[in-house]
C-alpha cells in the first residue's frame, strides 16, 4: 500500500498520467492548469518521455494526432479557450479512431472569460464540440484523487475504444491541494499492443492508412456507422456514477464534479435538519447514466440540478426523467462557486414554494 | 526473353493518380518515391498528406500514411517524430495549406528544427476548392476569387515562405526547384534527397519548394503553363538553394 501525499490537482493529474504508462505530452501554458505543462516538462525526462511546448493549441492537437498515430499513449491538457482552440483536431481524432487522452480544467467563460474554477464547457465537452456526428467519453473527477484515478481509466479507455478521452476537470480541482494516494507505475510493456494499425513504417507487411477520410459518401458513412455502433458498445458498457445516500431519499440533488461534492455536504446539512436528501453524481458525462439517475430520482419529489453554469448537464437530467419528476435547477456561472449553504437555502425556497 | 528496362518505384502505390493533365504534382511523387527506394527507407517512412488536391498523396506511396487537418501537416509530423525519432517522416503540402492556414505550424516546426521533410508544391492557386487566390499568387494574375487580377492594396503581395524560413536555425535544407526541364527534374531530386538526408542525419529540418503548374486552374494548356510557371513565377519566387547543411559527403 502506498501512502499518501499532499498534492496540487494539477500535479497529481500529470503524475497519474506518467504512472498510466503516458509517456508524450504536447502543450500551450493557460491558466488554470499550467501546473501540467510544467509538471510534466519536468517529470517526463526522467523517465524517458518526451515534453514539448507548442505554439498553439491548434498545433498541440494536431501533434496529439500525429503522437496517437504511433500508438504510444499520448495525453494534452488545457482550459476552456484553448480546448475551443482544439476542436477542430479532435473531430479528426475521433474520425481517424486514434487513442489519447485531453484534460479540460475548466475556467469561467464565455470568451476570454476569467481563471476561476466553472463547469460552462458542458455542453462542448459531451454534445461533440467540433464539426460531424462524433464522441468523446467525457469523465468528471470530484476530488484529487478521483482525478487521479480517472487518468488511468482513461488511457485504458482510449486504448480499449481507440477513442479520445476527455478528463473534464475544473480550476478547483486543478488548483486545490488533497492527500493522495497515486498508483503504481504501469509496466510499459505491457500495454495494449496497436501494431495492427499504427503507423511505424511498412516493414514486411501492407502499408497501415490513418484517417478519418473518404470521398465516397457511401463509404464515409459505412466508417460512421462503426463509429455509431463503437459508441453504442460504450454507451452499454461504461457508464458510471455515485449515488449517496439515496436509499430513503425523499428530494434529490445531482451535480457533478465539483458541484457533486459540494452537493453531498448539502446533502449532510438537509440530514440534519431531518430532511431526507440524496445525490447523484455522474462521473462519466459521456456516456451519460441516464438509467441509474432514473432509478434514484423517480422516489423523489423533486430534483435539484446544481452546476457551476447556465444549465447545462439539467438537460440531461430532463431527458433521462422525461417529466415524470419536477427538475429544478441552481447555478453560479463565470467562476464562482456555490456554498453548500446558499445552495440549501435555495433547496429549502423550493420546499416551501412546494 | 523479355527484360524490364523501366518500373515504377516501390515506393509507390499501385493507385493511378487524380491529377489534372498537365500538373505537376505526378513528377514530384515519382521523384519521391525514387529518394525514398534509393535511401532504402520505405519500410520506415511515413507521409503526412495535407487537404488540397494531393489529398490522396497518402494513397499514391506505398508507405504507412495518414492526412492531416488542413494546414496542420508539420505539427501531426511533429508529434509523430517526436513519439518515434527511429521514424523518417514526411509531409507533402500545397500552397495554401502550407503558407496560408498552415503559416504557423510551418514557422514553428522549422523554427524548432523538427527533423521532418516537406515537400512544399507551389503552383500559386488554390486547385482542389476551384482556383482561387493562394497566398503565393502573383500580382494581377486572375483566379476565381481575384477576378480583376490580385492587387497588392487589397490582396497583400505573394508570400516567400522559403526567403523567411532561411533565417532560421533550426533549418538544415532549403531550396527552391523547378520541374520544367529534364535537367531541372534531375536537380530537384537531388534537393529532395538531401531534404530527406537533413532528416536522417538528424541536422534539422529539410523542405523543397517546387514550382508547380496548374494548367487546369490557370486556364491555360499544359505548354503555356510550362512557359507562363518560366517567365511570371520563377521571376516572382526565383529556384535556389537557400540553405544546406548536408554537404555532398
Amino acid at each position: 500500500m502506498t501512502k499518501k501525499i499532499m498534492m496540487k490537482g494539477n500535479e497529481a493529474i500529470a503524475e497519474a498520467a506518467i504512472r498510466a504508462g503516458c509517456r508524450l505530452y504536447f502543450g500551450y501554458p493557460i491558466t488554470p492548469q499550467s501546473e501540467i505543462a510544467e509538471y510534466m516538462a519536468r517529470r517526463l525526462p526522467e523517465v524517458g518521455g518526451t515534453f514539448l511546448q507548442t505554439e498553439s493549441e491548434v498545433a498541440t492537437v494536431n501533434m496529439v494526432y500525429g503522437a496517437a498515430c504511433t500508438g504510444r499513449r499520448v495525453m494534452t491538457s488545457t482550459s476552456s479557450p484553448g480546448f475551443s482552440l482544439m476542436q477542430e483536431g479532435i473531430s479528426y481524432i475521433a474520425g481517424a479512431e486514434l487513442p489519447c487522452v485531453f484534460v479540460n480544467v475548466v475556467r469561467g467563460g464565455p470568451g476570454l472569460g476569467d481563471i476561476q474554477p466553472a463547469q460552462g464547457d458542458y455542453f462542448q465537452a459531451t454534445k461533440g464540440g467540433g464539426h460531424g456526428d462524433y464522441r468523446v467519453i467525457v469523465l468528471g473527477p470530484s476530488t484529487v484523487q478521483e482525478a487521479v484515478d480517472l487518468m488511468g481509466l482513461a488511457f485504458d479507455l482510449a486504448d480499449k475504444y481507440r477513442n479520445p478521452v476527455l478528463v473534464l476537470a475544473d480550476g478547483l480541482i486543478g488548483q486545490m491541494m488533497e492527500p493522495v494516494e497515486l498508483p503504481e507505475m504501469r509496466d510499459l510493456s505491457n500495454l495494449p499492443d496497436h501494431s495492427s494499425w499504427a503507423l511505424v513504417g511498412a516493414k514486411g507487411r501492407k502499408p497501415h492508412k490513418v484517417t478519418s477520410f473518404n470521398i465516397d459518401p457511401h463509404e464515409l458513412e459505412k466508417m460512421n456507422k462503426r463509429y455509431q455502433a463503437k459508441y453504442r458498445e460504450i454507451e452499454k458498457n461504461e457508464k458510471r456514477w455515485e449515488n449517496y445516500r439515496v436509499e430513503d431519499l425523499e428530494y434529490l440533488l445531482v451535480g457533478y464534479g465539483t458541484s457533486g461534492r459540494i452537493l453531498k455536504s448539502v446533502a449532510d446539512m438537509a440530514r440534519g435538519d431531518g430532511i431526507k436528501v440524496g445525490v447523484f453524481r455522474p462521473i462519466t458525462l459521456w456516456p451519460y447514466p441516464y438509467e441509474a439517475l432514473a432509478e434514484v430520482a423517480e422516489k423523489a419529489r423533486f430534483v435539484l440540478t446544481v452546476e457551476m453554469s447556465s444549465g447545462q448537464m439539467v438537460e440531461d437530467v430532463k431527458l433521462a426523467l422525461e417529466g415524470r419528476v419536477p427538475v429544478y435547477f441552481y447555478g453560479r456561472m463565470a467562476g464562482v462557486v456555490p456554498t453548500p449553504e446558499e445552495i440549501y437555502r435555495h433547496f429549502v425556497k423550493l420546499l416551501e414554494e412546494g | 526473353m523479355e527484360k524490364a528496362i523501366f518500373n515504377p518505384p516501390k515506393s509507390l502505390s499501385k493507385r493511378e493518380f487524380t491529377y489534372c493533365p498537365g500538373c505537376h504534382h505526378g513528377i514530384v511523387h515519382r521523384l519521391i518515391a525514387e529518394v525514398i527506394d534509393e535511401l532504402g527507407i520505405r519500410e520506415k517512412t511515413v507521409i503526412i498528406a495535407p487537404v488540397g488536391c494531393s489529398v490522396f498523396a497518402y494513397e499514391f506511396f506505398e508507405l504507412d500514411g495518414t492526412v492531416a487537418p488542413h494546414g496542420r501537416a508539420l505539427a501531426v509530423a511533429t508529434g509523430m517524430k517526436r513519439a518515434r525519432p527511429d521514424l523518417v517522416v514526411f509531409t507533402y503540402q500545397g500552397d495554401g495549406d502550407l503558407a496560408a492556414i498552415g503559416t504557423a505550424e510551418t514557422i514553428h516546426a522549422a523554427n524548432r528544427g523538427e527533423k521532418l521533410t516537406t515537400i512544399f508544391i507551389n503552383n500559386a492557386v488554390y486547385g482542389m476548392t476551384g482556383g482561387q487566390m493562394a497566398p503565393t499568387t502573383l500580382i494581377g494574375q486572375k483566379t476565381t476569387t481575384t477576378p480583376y487580377g490580385r492587387n497588392h492594396e487589397k490582396d497583400g503581395y505573394p508570400i516567400h515562405i522559403s526567403e523567411i524560413l532561411s533565417t532560421m536555425n533550426g533549418v538544415a535544407y532549403l531550396e527552391r526547384v523547378t520541374v520544367d526541364t529534364p535537367q531541372n527534374v534531375r536537380s530537384a531530386k537531388k534537393a529532395i534527397k538531401k531534404a530527406f538526408l537533413a532528416q536522417i542525419k538528424g541536422l534539422g529540418f529539410g523542405l523543397v519548394e517546387v514550382l508547380s503548374a496548374c494548367p487546369t486552374n490557370w486556364g491555360m494548356n499544359p505548354v503555356e503553363a510550362m512557359t507562363w510557371l518560366r517567365e511570371h513565377m520563377a521571376k516572382e519566387f526565383p529556384p535556389k538553394l537557400f540553405v544546406d547543411k548536408v554537404g555532398d559527403g
